[in-house]
């Protein structure tokens, strides 16, 4: 057996498991977000249920329109933030919270070996921690919420092998843009997406959660990695819960295996309108922008600030440009502070907010008008995600966006940085 | 038995367009019948007309996971969608929300907006009344039908609660 299907087998209380079968999965977590939630709990309600199957194993995570939008967002937030409290939920807003994907893993919610459900498609993000972790809507999850089980299909797993070493200034976001642009927005449909190669080994965590992260974009069930030393370092200081590590059986059956050679890969740039439309920066570096976003679940964690910082350091923003930096979570913002990336934004001339969704989802935290380009370290731009239908969205890593709101269009940060 | 004319799309017509984010904190399906598709086509909520059937190609309802995907298509008066093939979490939150999908590739080829089709779906039979062609869809898993003759995956647990079986799944 593959990985994923090691981990939904043992949570199905099952030998084994195939490809294609219907099975009843534990969930080791179960979370929700301010915009999903709140179906969740009318389900819970509608079900007669008293309890959840275990408080400690709920989490609500008020993200994306959070620091309340507006009215309607306000009730909806104080409305999860009374039901968690009733049911001894795990409840995370303002004090030191953060963006689900991005809060979960540092704050050791999740474990290799975990099965974890979540009313949020990039769910998929804890992947990188060697766990089965997949997005499903507000009803799936409240049924998760009550019995503490799912029903799941098994799905089949293509191997995607990374050979050679990424140059300088390519990460994790542009080994997962090229892939989509590869295989295109299903081309992964129903699959678990395992992520292997030496390109692979040398990732940070940081990295291989926006790998896993957009694992979505191309249709997949979830994205997955092995668990290694770094897996193990990153888990050690977050959590004392007991976990177990799966591996993949060296004669496991793979859908497809898929090998890249990554050695002369440049930045990737995903442009409107689809996740799968990607070019190399050098394809692209004349389009101008006039707004620049570096943060969210796929890019909003400390290396992602470090690139950033090294790209705006003793320089200044665009005048046209709005640059702005949201940290994923209270920690990263801290570690930022710490390491002096947050006064660079700041002397550059870059805004930096608080963790949100934001402008990611189209709420709030920089929308944009009609005509308007935005180049973002987010992981969609589909038509009208970011505000206007008549707005692009260009989806680049946190080097690239740093680089283009120095310049005002896109650009390769080998063009900015000094030697 | 469904009967209403086809409103054509593409492929990955992805959730966003189906119902932009900014409308998630409505509940009233009719409210947010009224924005879908908004961003890529903004007269089909005042086009379609109660009954009518959405055809897509590929990838229909990829993106979000948001559960009013489905919710925003019945409440705009969609009684069902086909398409070549559906995004995961979409197809489960149609499941969910008693929208039915229809997996069936020739009635997608040959199907033209504005033409009729008739869904019986208890045997998942589509007919285009314009053209006087019948197509079989792609049936349900039987796990899935389970569910969906049960009324739902809440309707299908609360009946196992009530029986004192804890589980939710098969």
């Amino acid at each position: 057996m593959t990985l994923a299907e090691k981990i939904l087998s043992a949570h199905a209380g099952r030998e084994s498991v195939k490809v294609g079968e219907f099975v009843n999965v534990k969930v080791d977590m179960v979370m929700a977000s301010d915009l999903t939630a709140h179906i969740a709990a009318d389900q819970f309600e509608r079900m007669g249920a008293k309890r959840p199957f275990d408080p400690q194993k709920v989490v609500f995570v008020m993200d994306h329109f959070f620091p309340n939008k507006d009215v309607a967002a306000a009730e909806q937030i104080k409305r999860l933030r009374e039901f968690s409290k009733k049911h001894g939920l795990l409840f995370v807003e303002a004090v030191d919270g953060g963006i689900e994907h991005v809060y979960l893993p540092e704050k050791g919610l999740v474990l290799p070996g975990d099965v974890v459900v979540g009313a949020d498609s990039h769910t998929c993000t804890y992947g990188a921690l060697g766990a089965f972790a997949t997005g499903m809507g507000s009803t799936d999850i409240a049924v998760a919420m009550v019995t503490g089980e799912i029903w799941m299909k098994v799905p089949p797993t293509i191997k995607f092998n990374y050979q050679g070493k990424l140059p300088p200034w390519v990460t994790g976001k542009d080994l997962i843009l090229y892939t989509i642009g590869r295989i295109t927005v299903d081309g992964a449909l129903y699959a678990a997406m395992e992520f292997t190669g030496e390109a692979i080994e040398e990732l940070s965590m940081d990295s291989r959660f926006t790998m896993a992260n957009m694992a979505i974009e191309a249709g997949a069930k979830t994205g997955i990695f092995a668990v290694d030393e770094k897996t193990r370092t990153y888990v050690a200081g977050r959590s004392t819960r007991p976990y177990k590590v799966y591996t993949t059986d060296s004669e496991a059956d793979y859908a497809s295996i898929i090998e890249y050679d990554v050695s002369k890969l440049e930045p990737q740039v995903a442009v409107p309108h689809s996740p799968d439309n990607v070019r190399s920066i050098s394809e692209v570096s004349d389009i101008k922008v006039d707004q620049v976003v570096i943060g969210s679940c796929t890019n909003g964690r400390l290396e992602d600030f470090e690139y950033a910082a090294r790209v705006l350091r003793g320089k200044r923003v665009h005048p046209d440009i709005r640059c702005i930096v949201i940290p994923g979570s209270q920690e990263v913002y801290l570690a930022a502070l710490q390491a002096g990336f947050i006064e660079v934004f700041a002397r550059a001339g870059a805004i930096v907010g608080p963790p949100t969704c934001g402008p990611c989802v189209g709420g709030h935290m920089g929308i944009l008008a009609a005509g308007e380009r935005c180049a973002s370290t987010t992981n969609r731009n589909f038509i009208g995600r970011m505000g206007s239908p008549r707005s692009e969205i260009y989806l680049v890593n946190p080097a690239v966006a740093a680089a283009s709101a120095i310049t005002g269009r896109l650009t390769d940060p080998r063009e900015v940085v000094d030697r | 038995m469904i009967r209403g004319k086809v409103h054509k799309f593409g492929k990955n017509i992805d959730t966003d367009a189906i119902i932009a984010a900014k409308y998630a904190n409505i509940t009233d399906p009719l409210e947010l019948g009224k924005h879908c598709m908004e961003n890529i086509d903004p007269d089909f909520g005042k086009r379609v007309e109660k009954g009518d059937i959405i055809v897509a190609t590929t990838n229909f309802g990829c993106g979000s996971s948001r559960e009013i995907a489905p919710v925003t298509i019945k409440g705009a008066g969609v009684a069902a969608v086909v398409a070549k093939s559906f995004a995961r979490i979409f197809f489960r939150n149609a499941i969910n929300t008693g929208l039915p999908l229809l997996e069936c590739a020739e009635v997608v080829d040959t199907s033209d907006p504005g033409d009729t089709l008739e869904i019986d779906l208890s045997t998942g039979t589509v007919r285009n009344v314009t053209k006087n062609l019948v197509f079989s869809a792609v049936p349900y898993p039987e796990f899935v039908t389970e569910l969906i003759t049960a009324g739902g995956l809440v309707e299908s647990v609360m009946k196992k609660m009530s029986r004192g079986d804890k589980s939710s799944g098969p």
